[in-house]
């Protein structure tokens, strides 16, 4: 058993303490806004915030998760209405085949966070996310999008 | 997949991917009557296309298949167009194929692969917007008992002009279903579309940003239960034993199944217990003779293949051998192309259940049909106790077309747990082993000069791995064991219905293919074999060039004087670049074009090198792209962006190496992608040329300029020819 809390909620789940965080975010809670793409923390469509940083969940165990805040895609909007950069991904129509992109918005959300006004550099250190799609001009205009609003 | 009798498996037959021009529609368009077609919720259907509710909302349905291409955004629009409808009223569904067979193939081809989607079915899918238009006026004229012509619809609104009368779609819909459909149905000159042609915002858009949108392997259904699944690692080998009981006390585990003679599953009530109880389980598998198999030593049978008295000949003019014996001046090259996955973000999976009456399965596929063929042979029952929910990809890239394994294998785990659900998921490990590769090849490359330096004979020798003999031998056998698809982008214009035409002249021509099959399965990847053929020709004409001292444009110049169309998209790219003038301080050039799936392509990447040439940054690439006509420009222009991402990453990171038989390489720790920080700035050029051509395809031409444009780039600031991918290989890296 562990208790986690997700986007706010706490609720108990019949997992063992190694299982990874995504698989009990999927399986065990029942969000499945966050992907699985690799297992190994290389592509990042895992990616949620624990206390506020962004995570691969792939590759942390439930039990490091425990007594944490964990939000998921589906907990970002706040009262009803998107992030600014889930508003910035559709403006700029930028998903395309989209399975990344729930892990490639955490990822940005994070980021803006910490630095509210992002160089390219800062971009492409902080943002190492796999899209097999090849969003990336798109996902960088959205970015700087963002983060003028 | 074999013959499924009760099914007109038309696309097995002509080998759809194969020999696109080639596959005629003719389908006996299902329109209206009177009979009403209702769809779920009552609203009435115009056309098979078109479904209006009383509410206005416009219902379009389609059979090609969504990953990310914006197929269905396209189609929609064409539609709409027709229809006169208000777009933001629009929202799309798909019909599944048991729909579709039961109607005489109301919704034509499923097969969503060899950038298909919009140019093979843009007409028959304007003229279900047309006839639903004009079945809608119709009866907003019989309504008012005024003539037809003298209404109007625009905006899902239609007035009568005389006396400004509106009604809207909605409150027409129900009395235009039960009318004669027209016979005669005229489409729009393109020049006045509204919203065909415009870069109108994706329909599917909001879900993917909140999580909301469901793929294959979000699905639950109640009381599903999970598999993952291990397939011997050699191709071709066997099942020999496993040890179930050491797994059947694990948490969660339900059932440890042996699927097919080549794999095994546990099913558990999650995927992560049937994941970890799969990893404990002792399999031992009998790998055969493939084990012996190396990159190596497929590696000399195609080396052979490059000098072999036996080739298929793909383009051919004059007499290029005994040109090249006579010639004044000969350049010789071997270039070589690996193995490549597709790698989708998404998995492959595949949700299944079965009962000795019905099998249904949930799929993300390119093509219902077939995943369709697939349940047929693997339940054994007959069609209409089948059916296949498609649910959207998480990519697809040619991996979820033509081979359907993961729904064989599904639906095989699902007969042994009867009535319950299973979604089978592979972990990316398994989807790295059990790929359908892009093919292997090798080309040698000889060209022959007069003494004036004039180009006066090629020959193309390519040797490698023939996807359709895997695929479609029935098409290889038809045309005396020839794979005319090797030639994409190579092709004489009576091979492949001119859709992939050779783009010069050359006085003596040889363009021929020793085939070398390997064990290794191949498939259907992004652009298919275009990838190496652009690389062959494009990187070698830079070769040639250079040998007698010309310029790289000029000297294809020359050559393309009777292809209007290959010329205007490469002077377009050169014209944007300032071919000729000198580049920014330590930024070098590099062209390549090509006819690809009936569209014509260019590039040029700017370029520069650090660290000695081991570190390569792509600064710009400049992409022309005539696809005849362009429905969305922005989606076309993503297209050309995120293809570049693709090919991009396979020329830097990604080969298949096989020892022991098996893939070597088992997640993105060894076999990279691209990321942002390696993107370089894409400005698409998009210039369709309109008139009454064939409309060309736009998710996949684009793909194969990238990589010879930078290996052009390359040997400019180099004087390194690098002719063997990936260029990981060769200690290069992009930054």
């Amino acid at each position: 058993m562990a208790r986690l809390t997700v986007n706010g909620k706490s609720q108990d789940i019949d997992v063992d303490p190694d299982t990874p965080l995504l698989w009990a975010i999927r399986e065990n809670v029942g969000l499945t806004g966050t992907k699985y793409g690799c297992g190994i923390a290389q592509c990042g469509a895992c990616t949620v915030h624990v206390d506020g940083e962004a995570v691969r969940s792939c590759s942390m165990p439930v039990s490091a998760a425990e007594g944490k805040a964990i939000t998921t895609i589906e907990g970002l909007a706040q009262n009803g209405a998107l992030h600014k950069v889930q508003k910035a991904w559709i403006d700029h129509d930028v998903p395309q085949c989209g399975y990344c992109q729930c892990g490639m918005i955490m990822a940005v959300a994070a980021l803006l966070k910490e630095k509210p006004k992002p160089t390219d550099d800062d971009i492409n250190n902080a943002i190492t996310n796999i899209c097999r799609c090849g969003t990336f001009q798109q996902v960088r205009e959205a970015i700087h999008a963002a983060a003028s609003t | 997949m074999n013959h499924i009798p009760r099914i007109n498996r038309r696309s097995f037959v002509v080998g759809a991917a194969a020999t696109g021009g080639g596959l005629a529609i003719g389908l006996n368009l299902p329109f209206g009557g009177p009979q009403v077609v209702r769809a779920q919720d009552g609203s009435p259907e115009l056309t098979a296309w078109v479904v209006i509710r009383p509410d206005d909302t416009v219902v379009i349905r389609m059979a090609r298949s969504e990953m990310g291409q914006g197929t269905i955004t396209g189609l929609a629009q064409l539609v709409a167009e027709e229809l006169e409808c208000d777009w933001s009223k629009v929202t799309y569904e798909y019909p599944t194929p048991g729909q579709s067979l039961a109607r005489k193939r109301a919704w034509g081809d499923f097969s969503t692969g060899g950038s298909r989607g919009i140019r093979m079915s843009h007409e028959y899918v304007r003229k279900g917007g047309a006839t639903a238009r004009i079945m809608l006026i119709q009866a907003a004229a019989n309504e008012w008992k005024v003539p037809t012509a003298e209404c109007t619809a625009a905006n899902s609104v239609i007035t009568h002009g005389p006396s400004g009368r509106k009604t809207t779609f909605g409150k027409v819909a129900e009395a235009a279903a039960k009318l004669e459909p027209p016979k005669e149905v005229p489409l729009k000159d393109p020049k006045d579309w509204k919203i065909a042609g415009k870069s109108v915002k994706r329909l599917d858009t909001v879900d993917k940003v909140t999580g909301k949108q469901v793929y294959g392997f979000d699905l639950r259904l109640p009381g599903m239960l999970n598999a993952a699944i291990k397939e011997c690692p050699v191709f071709g080998g066997k099942v020999k034993s496993f040890e179930a009981a050491k797994v059947a006390g694990m948490k969660g585990v339900r059932k440890v199944v042996q699927v097919g003679d080549s794999a095994v599953a546990v099913v558990a009530d999650t995927w992560w217990q049937a994941k970890t109880a799969l990893d404990a389980l002792p399999v031992v598998f009998d790998e055969g003779e493939n084990a012996k198999v190396s990159s190596a030593s497929i590696a000399t049978m195609l080396e052979a293949g490059l000098t072999a008295e036996q080739a298929f000949v793909g383009n051919q003019n004059g007499d290029a051998k005994a040109a090249l014996g006579g010639a004044a001046k000969k350049i010789e090259a071997v270039y070589s192309y690996p193995f490549q996955n597709h790698v989708c973000m998404e998995p492959m999976n595949a949700t299944a259940r079965y009962t000795s009456d019905k099998c249904e399965v949930w799929v993300p596929t390119q093509n219902g049909e077939d995943a369709l063929a697939y349940v047929l042979a693997a339940s054994g029952l007959p069609a209409d106790k089948c059916d296949v929910y498609k649910i959207n990809l998480g990519g697809g890239f040619g991996r979820r077309g033509a081979y359907q394994d993961y729904v064989t294998q599904a639906v095989l785990i699902a007969k042994q747990i009867p009535g319950t659900p299973v979604k089978l998921l592979w972990s990316r490990e398994e989807d790295m082993r059990q790929g359908h590769y892009h093919p292997i090849m090798q080309c040698k490359l000889v060209g022959g000069f007069d003494a004036n330096n004039n180009l006066t004979a090629l020959h193309m020798r390519l040797s490698g791995q023939s996807i359709l003999a895997a695929v479609r031998p029935q098409v290889v056998d038809k045309d005396k064991g020839r794979d005319a698809l090797v030639f994409q982008g190579l092709a004489e214009p009576a091979l492949l219905g001119n859709e992939h035409s050779f783009g010069y002249s050359i006085p003596n021509l040889l363009i021929d293919h020793a085939m070398r099959n390997t064990h290794v399965p191949p498939g259907f990847w992004r652009g298919v074999n275009i990838n190496q053929n652009c690389i062959f020709i494009e990187c070698f004409m830079d070769e040639l060039a250079q040998a007698v001292g010309q310029d790289e444009l000029e000297f294809r110049r020359k050559l393309m004087a009777k292809h209007p169309k290959n010329l205007a998209v490469l002077n377009a790219v050169a014209e944007r670049v300032g071919w000729g003038k000198p580049a920014p301080q330590g930024v070098y050039r590099g062209l390549a074009h090509m006819k690809a799936f009936n569209s014509y392509v260019a590039a040029v990447a700017e370029i520069s090198i650090e660290g000695g040439g081991n570190r390569i940054k792509i600064h710009r690439i400049v992409a022309a792209t005539d696809p005849g006509h362009a429905v969305n420009p922005a989606q076309i222009d993503r297209q050309v962006a995120g293809s570049f991402v693709y090919g991009l990453s396979a020329l830097f990171y990604q080969e298949c190496t096989i020892k022991g038989g098996r893939v070597v390489e088992e997640n993105f720790d060894t076999y990279d992608s691209m990321r942002i920080a390696q993107m370089p700035r894409v400005e698409s050029i998009i210039m369709p040329s309109g008139g009454s051509d064939p409309w060309g395809g736009v998710g996949e031409p684009t793909i194969c300029v990238a990589a010879p444009a930078v290996l052009n780039a390359y040997f400019k600031a180099t004087g390194k020819r690098l002719r063997t991918l990936p260029l990981k290989n060769e200690k290069i890296t992009l930054v």
